[in-house]
């Protein structure tokens, strides 16, 4: 089980979380202008890394606020827990 | 302890080689990227059914080593949408014909699926189902809790439990087989008929001509196609994103596990999606059970152990008595999952590079019939007709296939 640091509670099961997946995913500026494949690539594309990856979580059992984790999908770990913009920790490593 | 009897009805030593270690040509008339059920059965196909046998299959770890040793073995075919229940009730029905097609008995077993209902919602929805598939052509019948209790004796169907067993679906014609013996089989008569199987083999990159695949780059050279099929499963995001394909699948670990060895207690398969558990007892006599997904995107082929807690806790309520069983191993593989709990088979923007992907929870199953619509694909370019209503496409088109009702892990 991962051990995941709410900014606001502090370290906390995984269990009191949920998942968001990719973060910094921003709603169209413009949904009026957008093609079908734009509006596919909006609601069902994300990017699935074997690395670090920038994504949300929600401490659904706690303060219940959304914030950010940059989390290796292979080794698991937690790189960085954040709000506002992605940390340079994120981007290091890349895909493997 | 005696030798053991050569008679023995489960095959439990892995056999004399059934296929050659060939090493890779410079070029071949068609590519299968990923050495698993899927890509064994594609190039199986694509020999038997369009007569390509200069081809190759490229594995990058060892022959069906992913999640076709990982799955817990479950056939069916009880999918709600026509669809779905079209491309899995073909692969039943190749199922049903592969152990005499492949001269190999790998102990297809069609001892029936329950899938269970636990509230008034999911009684409804099974007999929808039921419905469904009745029209489809799908052997199904709902059962009441007392007709499920003759079928598997040891389900509990008190009242008095926090999900009480309301009904069920049941697939007579569904059942389990031994995986690692169907890789074989597939692996087997496709050397026999000319295919190259290539391990330790894994595609660095593409070889493109513009928009038009000519090749892979691998850490055994560069081979040259001009037909090429990704069917890496957990990986495919990673592979496709090699060629500059986007898919729409996120990979997730899921866990599996077995207990020990017991006599024969449960002579049937039983699924529960609303306490999340799935248990079948393989011949051998473990109780192979397979859990949730976890609910992070994950590589590590392992999850969490609160999952597999979980997912006892459900077991040991709908089935008391194993309480004293214990448990020998537990594993994970990575399950690529769409958005709509559907698979993706089909051509992809590049030129000749086809894909099939995102089966999520459920590949194994599928197994014969993705590799007949994958072999279609790849040998004539256009989609077969079981096939094309799973292309990438659909996520544009909106005409999506929405079976996480069915697809019966929680995602």
């Amino acid at each position: 089980m991962l051990q995941i640091e709410c900014p606001w509670c502090g370290p906390h099961d995984e269990t009191e979380y949920h998942y968001g997946g990719q973060a910094h995913v921003a709603y169209p500026e413009d949904p009026e202008a957008l093609s079908d494949e734009e509006w596919a690539e909006y609601l069902f594309y994300r990017d699935n890394p074997k690395g670090p990856f920038a994504e949300r979580w929600v401490h659904s059992t706690g303060c219940r606020r959304w914030f950010n984790v940059v989390r290796d999908t292979v080794t698991y770990e937690v790189l960085a827990v954040y709000t506002g913009a992605r940390p340079e920790v994120a981007s290091a490593g890349g895909d493997r | 302890m005696t030798a053991q009897s050569p008679q023995r009805s489960v095959p439990g030593e892995h056999p004399e080689w059934l296929w050659g270690e060939p090493d890779p040509k410079r070029s071949y008339d068609a590519i299968v990227i990923g050495g698993g059920g899927h890509g064994l059965a594609t190039a199986y196909y694509l020999a038997k059914n369009h007569g390509l046998t200069n081809i190759a299959i490229l594995e990058k770890g060892w022959l069906a080593g992913g999640n076709m040793a990982r799955n817990t073995t479950i056939i069916r075919s009880n999918y709600l949408w026509d669809e779905s229940a079209a491309i899995y009730e073909h692969a039943l029905q190749l199922w049903e014909q592969l152990p005499a097609e492949l001269d190999y008995d790998f102990l297809f077993s069609q001892r029936g699926v329950l899938n269970l209902a636990h509230s008034l919602q999911d009684v409804r929805d099974s007999v929808r189902r039921v419905e469904a598939n009745r029209l489809n052509g799908v052997d199904a019948e709902f059962l009441t809790p007392e007709e499920v209790a003759k079928i598997c004796p040891i389900v509990n169907i008190s009242p008095d439990v926090r999900y009480p067993v309301l009904g069920a679906t049941f697939q007579p014609r569904a059942g389990i087989a031994k995986h690692d013996h169907v890789a074989w089989a597939f692996a087997r008569a496709c050397d026999a008929m000319g295919v190259d199987i290539i391990q330790n083999c894994e595609v660095t990159g593409f070889v493109k001509d513009g928009d038009r695949v000519t090749g892979v780059e691998t850490t055994r050279g560069r081979i040259l196609s001009d037909t090429v099929g990704m069917v890496a499963a957990g990986h495919s995001s990673v592979l496709a994103q090699k060629a500059g394909v986007r898919l729409p699948v996120q990979s997730h670990p899921l866990q599996a596990l077995v207990s020990e060895l017991y006599e024969p207690v449960h002579p049937t398969v039983v699924m529960s999606n609303y306490v999340h558990v799935y248990v079948s007892q393989a011949h051998k006599g473990e109780l192979v059970m397979g859990a949730g997904v976890d609910q992070y995107n994950g590589y590590g082929q392992r999850g969490s152990f609160h999952v597999i807690e979980h997912q006892m806790a459900a077991a040991l309520e709908l089935f008391p008595i194993f309480s004293r069983a214990h448990l020998l191993r537990t594993w994970g593989g990575i399950v690529d999952v769409c958005p709509d709990a559907s698979p993706i088979i089909g051509a992809t923007p590049v030129e000749g590079l086809y894909v099939n992907a995102g089966w999520g929870t459920g590949g194994f199953k599928a197994t014969p019939a993705a590799g007949w619509v994958m072999a279609h694909a790849m040998a004539t370019g256009e989609a077969h007709e079981l096939g094309a209503p799973f292309g990438l496409e659909r996520f544009s088109t909106g005409h999506l296939i929405d079976e996480h009702g069915a697809a019966g892990v929680a995602h």
